[in-house]
């Protein structure tokens, strides 16, 4: 399975676990390795698609730069919004130093 | 007609209206119905028996005065997606155990104008990924046809509540089916609306480009009056489709004689099985009876690679949009170490195992090399599969096929494949990808178990599909089939 040419390597979800933040264990990188590959090698028909004068569909709707009026209105209270904060200092989010 | 929980909405706001009996005494039906069978459905991971009984008061004081409106005094399940103020909302995943809402949804504030009554938040496979609910944080629901089997996901909660009376209807959502296969599977009505129909503002973020709340209900005539409940234009979402929405139930009860409908042949494929398909055929043959122009002779070719195309951008976009589960804002927080480590801590610790693969699937697919291999491949696909749809939609008012190709399968029967998971969805996939509205309606049962019809709309066309699908019921006799719990 590991050389097929749309699968993922070991390494590959290494660093794609690192990249989502997900502290994976290795029990959980080596089910992914095979789960993915598996998901992935279904994938290969697409590549057959002829798309090259096709343009990507980001969205269904063809709305684009929906603006509304800039206008004072009333907004979530400072306190309802840190209601769920796991810390919270003098009206603010306390967090973690992102340099040691 | 022995129980009060056991009434489509329209029937039990013509008893309300005729004061045969009040909304609390519904409410308290229902109530008494969760009771006695939540322990073996698990339909809700919570239930708000005391925002119910309030609600129900209001409801009766809006009878009393002359206020009411078609959804008053009904009780409802709310997928816990919906945020809603007050009202712990989990979406599922334990990320979010003890996330209560500092405001409403869009959705919710709707049913509460209305004057809905809200029973619980219904269960749900987390984050909306997965087709069984068994992906729950809280426990499996099981499907109340047979408890052995799962309800379909991911509104399998909202499903299952309506078949078994534990709510008269319910909200749920769809991305790639989630309302729509839960309802075939339960027996039960759903909706999946045009996308840009129904506010997202206040619902948890799987895939935005995909994401849509609907109705379920017990037949047609409840999913149509609900939608027009919920479907005001909103402009906190920026994708709420400014166009003036119709009156649903204005479709309902009109001749549908000479409705062009296309039966793709891609929906019949290897792997349907012949009870679904024996069901199918003869819905077909209905639709003739009452005058509709069948047409087996279509072939819409691109069907076939929207199940990848949905599993690369639906993953993409859910993996940018659970990044802001990061332990520090809202949601779990593991905090023992440095910042990073927390966060790593907390993503370990708070995500199940559909979740990590679908970030994982998202994040390979975005990625520096593969970002024009996969995702961007998958969104010119798309185009493609829109621009099938719209061809077809120029020559058929509607397309019909099967919701599913099987009746619900046991449970814990596909947890261990994740793409065998996925084919569950291969007939709901097409038209999610292109945006378009679909409705599932049961259309009888096979080895006892409902099997689910599919019609499929153009953009903004729910009132054509619902029209067909009400006439369908009708005929077939198969409105508020309650399952046999």
């Amino acid at each position: 399975m590991y050389d097929r040419a749309m699968s993922i390597s070991r390494d590959e979800v290494v660093h794609v676990g690192r990249l989502a933040r997900l502290g994976l264990t290795d029990a959980e990188i080596d089910r992914l390795t095979v789960q993915l590959s598996d998901i992935l090698d279904h994938f290969e028909a697409l590549a057959a698609v002829e798309t090259d004068d096709v343009d990507p569909t980001a969205h269904p709707l063809p709305l684009q730069n929906v603006m509304r009026t800039d206008s004072v209105a009333p907004s979530l209270a400072r306190d309802d919004a840190l209601s769920n904060a796991p810390e919270v200092e003098d009206g603010l989010i306390r967090v973690r130093a992102v340099l040691e | 007609m022995s129980e009060l929980w056991e009434l489509t909405a329209h029937e039990a706001q013509d008893g309300l209206r005729a004061k045969d009996f009040s909304s609390v005494e519904l409410t308290e039906s229902v109530l008494a119905r969760v009771d006695a069978v939540e322990d073996r459905v698990n339909a809700y991971i919570t239930r708000t028996d005391e925002v119910a009984r309030e609600q129900a008061r209001e409801a009766d004081a809006r009878f009393a005065s002359g206020t009411a409106t078609p959804l008053t005094g009904i009780p409802f399940a709310v997928k816990d997606l919906i945020v809603t103020k007050g009202v712990r909302t989990t979406a599922g995943s334990r990320m979010l155990g003890d996330f209560v809402p500092p405001y409403d949804s869009h959705v919710y504030e709707q049913l509460k104008r209305a004057g809905a009554v809200m029973v619980g938040k219904a269960n749900m496979d987390e984050f909306a990924m997965g087709s069984s609910t068994e992906h729950s944080a809280y426990g499996a629901t099981r499907n109340p046809w047979d408890t052995d089997r799962v309800p379909g996901g991911s509104s399998g909660g909202s499903a299952a509540a309506v078949a078994a009376g534990e709510c008269i209807a319910a909200l749920g959502s769809d991305t790639g089916g989630s309302i729509r296969q839960p309802a075939a599977l339960c027996g039960v009505v759903g909706l999946d609306p045009t996308y840009g129909r129904v506010s997202r503002f206040g619902i948890i973020a799987f895939g935005s480009s995909l994401d849509q709340v609907g109705p379920i209900g017990r037949d047609v005539e409840d999913v149509a009056t609900i939608l027009d409940g919920i479907g005001s234009h909103d402009p906190r979402d920026s994708t709420s489709d400014p166009a003036p929405r119709p009156d649903m139930r204005h479709y309902l009860g009109r001749d549908v004689a000479g409705k062009k409908i296309g039966v793709p042949r891609e929906y019949f494929i290897e792997g349907m099985e012949d009870g679904v398909r024996a069901r199918i055929d003869e819905a077909l043959r209905h639709l003739e009876s009452l005058g509709c122009e069948v047409d087996t002779d279509l072939s819409l070719p691109m069907t076939e690679h929207a199940l990848a195309v949905y599993y690369l951008i639906a993953p993409s976009e859910a993996s940018s949009n659970l990044a802001r589960y990061d332990g520090v804002k809202y949601g779990l927080s593991e905090r023992g170490g440095s910042m990073w480590e927390n966060m790593e801590q907390t993503r370990e610790q708070g995500f199940g195992d559909e979740v990590k693969r679908r970030i994982m699937l998202g994040v390979y697919a975005l990625s520096a090399g593969y970002y024009d291999q996969f995702y961007l491949k998958a969104q010119k696909v798309r185009t493609l599969i829109t621009n099938e749809f719209r061809d077809a939609f120029t020559r058929y008012d509607a397309l019909v096929t099967p919701t599913t190709p099987g009746v619900a399968f046991p449970v814990g029967d596909k947890l261990d494949d994740p793409y065998a998971m996925y084919l569950n969805d291969i007939y709901t996939l097409p038209s999610a990808v292109a945006g378009l509205p679909a409705l599932s309606l049961p259309c009888g049962l096979s080895e006892g178990l409902p099997v689910g019809l599919q019609i499929i709309g153009d953009v903004g066309a729910e009132g054509t599909i619902l029209q067909i699908g009400h006439a369908f019921e009708r005929a077939l006799d198969e409105a508020n089939r309650l399952a046999p719990l």
